[in-house]
């Protein structure tokens, strides 16, 4: 500090929105008993897990990273995910989608369209159950999608894990009601108040590395209902389907079969703010899950969708 | 978003945020404000247009209906109403937005307390036709209840009076006739409007040309706020305590929190309550290393210089400028619960900060019949939406400040013993 300046207290947006997220992680570990953090190697949960290494430094976490593995997830994710674990010092839960089906308590969609992207609730339920959490934190944000405007940091379950949008706590200041009856739980979302700007500016910021996915690379895709998706043993083309190699990258990372790759030049985060500054497509426009019907997103969470 | 121009990161790291809510009534067209403001700044995407011109066009809507750009769940859509809180957020190069998007409907009070608890600002809706109703002024009383320092008078539907200046000024005098009682409101701004046709919400109004005032995107990107936080009564309430146990940090012992007010900086001599036991800040722990200082509203780990007993939900406070610490106190509540009224000298569970505490209400003061302000003395049944002053005994301590002076030690919520809902939100007087 220069002598005779006048000391400063402005707090920028981001930094309000990271203090914000540290606020509700602590919470999170303070008010729940068995709490867990849901870790998919997404954008979103890599910064949540960054955030928790933050709130809790510099002692590990105290919760485990919780992946629902649908078996068709991109190879780079799982490898993320792993080195992402050790460095953090996490512990890494994994619950299989396959597990769930061998069990007969999910079935897997038929056709060229199947996917597991709903099966997830399933086994996302059941780990939580036979793991007793109570708590799972969700790197869901209200912008992505209108039925998640909707939703609290501390989101109520009951002992079924459905949420009931009109029947919602309300949050007020920053007190967080975590109260619940035996059995049911709480969805705990840090990064409500964050947009996908703030995440990339974030992670710019806090130069937090991410899966090559996200940066422009050449590949093999096929064009399927207006998306395309990377070719691999679990989305192969079908007959009449285009199959081209283009230099692409994907702005939100799921499930092989419901994920869709843009055509972008984007290889460094500063080029990837570019092309999220002048985009004109949500961010979830590539996800063909969302867009099985207008409230596609309202069921599934109403079911227990993450 | 911007299309054309590079978007610049340094600037976007220099931004401020704003919080603000809207009231309005039910048809004062305050999704329609939401939606042109999201959409002539640029802040909606083509899918969301696109399917905004398809539902339109489905519903025989006569223009594309931005209001719709609003909508969030299945029952909104299809009874054309807001359920519940939602939160919209925008930016402009100058600052980033969360709206608090808040129902207009009498039975909503609640939300919209919600909405106003976190807001910096409140945008409250007039229809230009009708004027000052009763629910302009339960709008304006809940934004003074809650603390919102600055409002914006929105006169919309400005298009339907041909954009009279005498139809304005009477409904901005109407609005100060009644606000000069409430006196948290210190900036008051009226806008004419008209959030169908675009009058003066991002664009200047060629229709009004008697209106020299800002546009109200100009005013949100302009408003000054800098003085809503409290940076003198300094308030840490303890979260969590980090003890690493590894070989690296030992002996560490941390106290996390977020600052609720004041600057605390390593040396400081400081008071942990409600034991009283005195110390002084060893260091001020971060990710990326030791800090010089912390201050509202960050997040931070404490460390101080001698062992004492620190745990979640007490306070660590400076030396001279302790906050209150008593088990009885007086407070305005809103009551929140569709089920169950308040009942007398009923047991709830009480949070607030950090800490939580078994509470008996002990007496309606008074309510308020918030359409007109009068206090109602004799009636102490208390239900849903309806706001009043009570007196509150605790289990344990609390460590407070009135809610004018700090929002964060101000404020607490009731919880019902046996359902676990929260019935009620309270302001400390």
């Amino acid at each position: 500090m220069e002598d005779n300046q006048i000391p400063s207290y402005r707090v920028n947006h981001l930094r309000q929105l990271e203090s914000e997220a540290i606020y509700i992680l602590r919470e999170t570990a303070a008010q729940f008993e068995k709490p867990a953090l849901l870790f998919s190697g997404g954008k979103d949960s890599i910064v949540m897990a960054h955030l928790a290494r933050k709130a809790f430094f510099p002692a590990k976490l105290p919760f485990p990273l919780l992946h629902v593995d649908t078996g068709h997830n991109f190879e780079e994710t799982i490898q993320y995910r792993d080195n992402y674990a050790e460095e953090l010092r996490a512990d890494l839960v994994v619950g299989l989608v396959q597990d769930s089906i061998d069990k007969g308590t999910a079935i897997e969609e038929k056709g060229a369209n199947a996917s597991r992207n709903a099966l997830q609730t399933v086994t996302l339920l059941e780990c939580l159950e036979e793991q007793q959490y109570d708590a799972a934190l969700g790197g869901g944000r209200r912008d992505e999608e209108k039925a998640r405007a909707k939703e609290r940091f501390f989101s109520h379950r009951d002992d079924f894990g459905q949420w009931d949008p009109k029947n919602q706590r309300p949050e007020l200041w920053n007190i967080f009601n975590g109260r619940k009856h035996h059995g049911e739980h709480f969805r705990i979302f840090p990064l409500s108040n964050w947009t996908e700007m703030d995440v990339w500016q974030y992670i710019k910021a806090e130069e937090i590395p991410l899966p090559n996915l996200y940066f422009a690379h050449t590949r093999e895709v096929v064009h399927r209902n207006g998306a395309m998706l990377a070719t691999s043993e679990i989305v192969q083309p079908q007959p009449g389907e285009k199959v081209e190699t283009l230099q692409v990258r994907f702005r939100t990372i799921g499930d092989m079969t419901c994920t869709g790759a843009v055509l972008s030049d984007a290889d460094d985060l500063d080029k990837i703010i570019q092309e999220v500054a002048s985009a004109r497509e949500t961010e979830r426009g590539t996800r063909a899950d969302d867009k099985r019907s207008e409230t596609a997103m309202e069921d599934r969470k109403k079911e227990g969708y993450f | 978003m911007m299309e054309e121009e590079t978007f610049s990161t340094e600037g976007y790291l220099d931004m401020d945020l704003l919080r603000f809510t809207t009231a309005g009534s039910v048809d004062d067209g305050k999704s329609t404000l939401i939606g042109r403001l999201l959409y002539d700044s640029k802040n909606t995407f083509d899918d969301q247009i696109e399917a905004v011109e398809k539902t339109s066009k489905s519903r025989g809507d006569e223009n594309v209906n931005l209001a719709l750009l609003t909508d969030g769940l299945r029952a909104e859509r299809e009874q054309g109403i807001t359920i519940d809180v939602a939160y919209r957020y925008f930016a402009t190069p100058k600052r980033k937005f969360i709206i608090a998007d808040t129902p207009g409907h009498i039975q909503y009070t609640r939300n919209m307390v919600t909405g106003a608890s976190t807001a910096n600002l409140a945008i409250i809706l007039v229809d230009a036709r009708h004027g000052v109703i009763e629910q302009t002024m339960r709008h304006a009383f809940i934004a003074n209840l809650l603390r919102i320092r600055h409002v914006i008078l929105a006169v919309n539907k400005m298009d339907l009076v041909d954009y009279e200046e005498s139809a304005f000024n009477k409904i901005v005098d109407q609005f100060k006739t009644f606000a000069s009682r409430l006196d948290n409101i210190v900036d008051l701004t009226p806008i004419p409007i008209s959030a169908l046709k675009g009058d003066n919400v991002v664009d200047q109004s060629k229709n009004m040309p008697w209106y020299a005032g800002p546009t109200m995107l100009y005013h949100l990107e302009h408003v000054y706020i800098g003085t809503d936080q409290n940076h003198v009564e300094a308030r840490f309430p303890v979260q969590w305590v980090i003890r690493p146990h590894s070989d690296e940090y030992h002996d560490f012992r941390g106290y996390a929190g977020r600052v609720a007010g004041g600057v605390f900086r390593p040396g400081d001599e400081v008071v942990i309550e409600p034991s009283g036991f005195k110390s002084k800040i060893k260091s001020i722990e971060d990710f990326s290393g030791p800090q010089a200082e912390t201050f509202a509203p960050l997040s931070s780990t404490i460390t101080l210089e001698n062992n004492v007993d620190v745990s979640r939900g007490d306070m660590i406070v400076k030396v001279n400028n302790p906050p209150q610490k008593s088990q009885e106190i007086e407070a305005m509540i809103c009551w929140f619960s569709e089920e169950k009224n308040l009942i007398p000298k009923g047991k709830y569970y009480l949070r607030h900060t950090t800490k939580e505490v078994k509470a008996v209400v002990q007496e309606v003061r008074y309510k308020i019949n918030i359409n007109n302000l009068h206090k109602i003395e004799d009636d102490s049944d208390f239900g849903l939406n309806e706001i009043g002053r009570v007196s509150i005994r605790t289990s344990a301590p609390l460590l407070f400040d009135s809610y004018r002076r700090n929002r964060t030690t101000g404020s607490f919520v009731l919880i019902d013993l046996q359902t676990n809902e929260t019935v009620a939100a309270g302001m400390i007087i």
